[in-house]
């Protein structure tokens, strides 16, 4: 039984598909990147698979559950690392910590030992009682990764999780990412522009563009299927050179557009 | 419950650690009981109705939990804003125990300053009839701001930026406040004013509030805390309902 898997899944904007039928499995286990231009579909994606957002049309499991009908069950499955920001600048390190793992249901007695194992492996136990607010770009986005690790959930989404990271940090994450898909069997599904992380850290690749599926499988398949020497060149080949517009919530470009209909 | 709790708590820590919410919040309420105490004081002694300040405190107290309990739903904007209502919202916990968790701190800290400006009220003269009589005006406010609370993080969840918000705070919450009779009594006024009045929640929180402190009533008891009652529940399923629909 595949862990994740997507049928038919559409969402639109008004008449703007921004995912337009697109159907895949991820078996447990596995590492998976979703790789796209900006505007593609792939946060869209996340957002339906995490219950953010509802599909248009299409079908959604996850370990075994509908994520339409069980989203509390789905909820429990899955742990995200977002592409935006989500802790409390006005809260510690460690009480964003703490709050997570309530939420998650971490148990009591791993608690503690748990935060100050992920805190020390993004360096920042030393600074747990400082307000987040106080914290550079960098050390906000330890702090979210180290967050999205605290419960070990069967699927971990990761939406662009490197942005803004040094190349430390970088390494770091992806070692421990990689350690946990082995050891724990986790199934791992992140997004990134670094495509040199997705051929290094994904067991396969899927591409998608205008809202659909243009390529999925492993990354030599794709690399002789386009005859290309490393995914940088695949991936231009199959998604053009075109810059896309500017990143915009999705949604946000149609009703503006809406808006401008209606002045 | 560890998770409504923690969420509670939450709310409770980021108002202690807000210093400008609490003075900002206690400023506006002395400056209506010193303006309009003092202002109207004399001409309400010559009316013939007695001391105004005693009048006014338990309308100023209602008011204080009215617009503080209406902040949180400005709260969940921001938490819209900076993105930590999505780490809530992906979480494994049901959309109405976080909404349970956030409003009850929310109100808790709106009760909490309720509570202030009685503080302040009785510093500058304003005496109850009967002290253990607090207890009871506590309740009333709790009850008051969980339902204002409810409502506005429903408004929150369904406006998503702070002008509609606030906008809607003006168009809603002001008209209740201002026509409620926290102000001025309900008795000799016109047959319209007093008819929305008696159809508007907050004239009865705020009768409850005086019957708790100054032991004056106007519609009586029983049909403040029935009107309480219902407020409470419109507010609360408004405010789930609203929640539950939230995508981002």
């Amino acid at each position: 039984m595949p862990m994740i898997e997507v049928k038919n899944l559409v969402k639109k904007f008004g008449d703007f598909r921004a995912v337009d039928n697109i159907s895949f499995k991820v078996k447990a286990g596995e590492r998976f990147a979703l790789l796209g231009p900006n505007g593609a579909g792939k946060s869209t994606t996340i957002k339906m698979l995490t219950t953010l957002l509802k599909p248009t049309s299409g079908e959604l499991i996850m370990n075994g559950y509908n994520v339409l009908k069980e989203q509390n069950k789905v909820r429990k499955s899955f742990g995200i690392v977002f592409q935006d920001p989500t802790v409390d600048n006005d809260m510690t390190a460690y009480e964003n910590m703490e709050l997570h793992a309530v939420l998650y249901h971490v148990p009591k007695r791993d608690l503690k030992s748990r935060i100050k194992q992920l805190l020390e492996l993004v360096e920042l136990w030393d600074k747990k009682d400082i307000l987040v607010r106080n914290f550079s770009g960098g050390m906000r986005r330890r702090l979210e990764i180290a967050r999205g690790l605290l419960h070990h959930p069967k699927i971990l989404f990761l939406d662009e999780p490197t942005v803004g990271l040094d190349p430390q940090t970088r390494v770091l994450l992806w070692n421990y990412v990689n350690k946990l898909a082995k050891d724990k069997n986790m199934t791992i599904l992140f997004t990134t522009h670094y495509l040199e992380e997705a051929e290094n850290n994904a067991d396969r690749i899927a591409l998608i563009d205008h809202g659909n599926l243009i390529s999925i499988g492993n990354l030599k398949d794709l690399l002789l299927k386009t005859k290309s020497k490393n995914l940088e060149e695949a991936y231009l080949k199959l998604t053009g050179t075109e810059i896309r517009d500017e990143k915009l919530e999705p949604g946000v470009a149609w009703k503006e557009r809406h808006r401008a209909r209606l002045r | 419950m560890y998770q409504i709790y923690i969420l509670w708590f939450r709310q409770i820590k980021k108002y202690f650690r807000s210093k400008s919410r609490i003075v900002g919040a206690i400023g506006q309420p002395l400056l209506f009981l010193l303006a309009l105490g003092y202002g109207l004081g004399s001409v309400y002694k010559k009316a013939g109705d007695g001391n105004y300040l005693h009048f006014l405190v338990p309308g100023i107290m209602a008011q204080t939990v009215l617009f503080s309990a209406m902040f949180y739903g400005a709260m969940l904007i921001f938490d819209r804003q900076f993105g930590f209502l999505k780490e809530t919202l992906v979480a494994p916990v049901s959309r109405l125990r976080i909404m349970i968790g956030g409003a009850l701190g929310g109100a808790t800290t709106a009760t909490l300053q309720g509570f202030l400006v009685l503080v302040i009220a009785y510093i500058i003269g304003f005496r109850v009839s009967h002290i253990y009589m607090i207890f009871f005006a506590l309740i009333i406010m709790f009850v008051l701001a969980t339902a204002i609370a409810t409502f506005s993080s429903g408004l929150g969840s369904f406006v998503q930026d702070m002008q509609g918000f606030q906008a809607i705070n003006q168009f809603i919450i002001f008209p209740l406040y201002f026509l409620s009779g926290a102000l001025y009594p309900l008795t000799n006024v016109p047959t319209w004013l007093r008819i929305i009045a008696e159809v508007n929640p907050i004239s009865y929180t705020v009768d409850a509030m005086r019957y708790a402190l100054i032991n004056q009533t106007k519609f009586g008891l029983e049909k403040d805390i029935i009107a309480l009652l219902i407020t409470l529940v419109v507010c609360i399923a408004y405010g789930v309902w609203q929640f539950r629909r939230i995508q981002t």
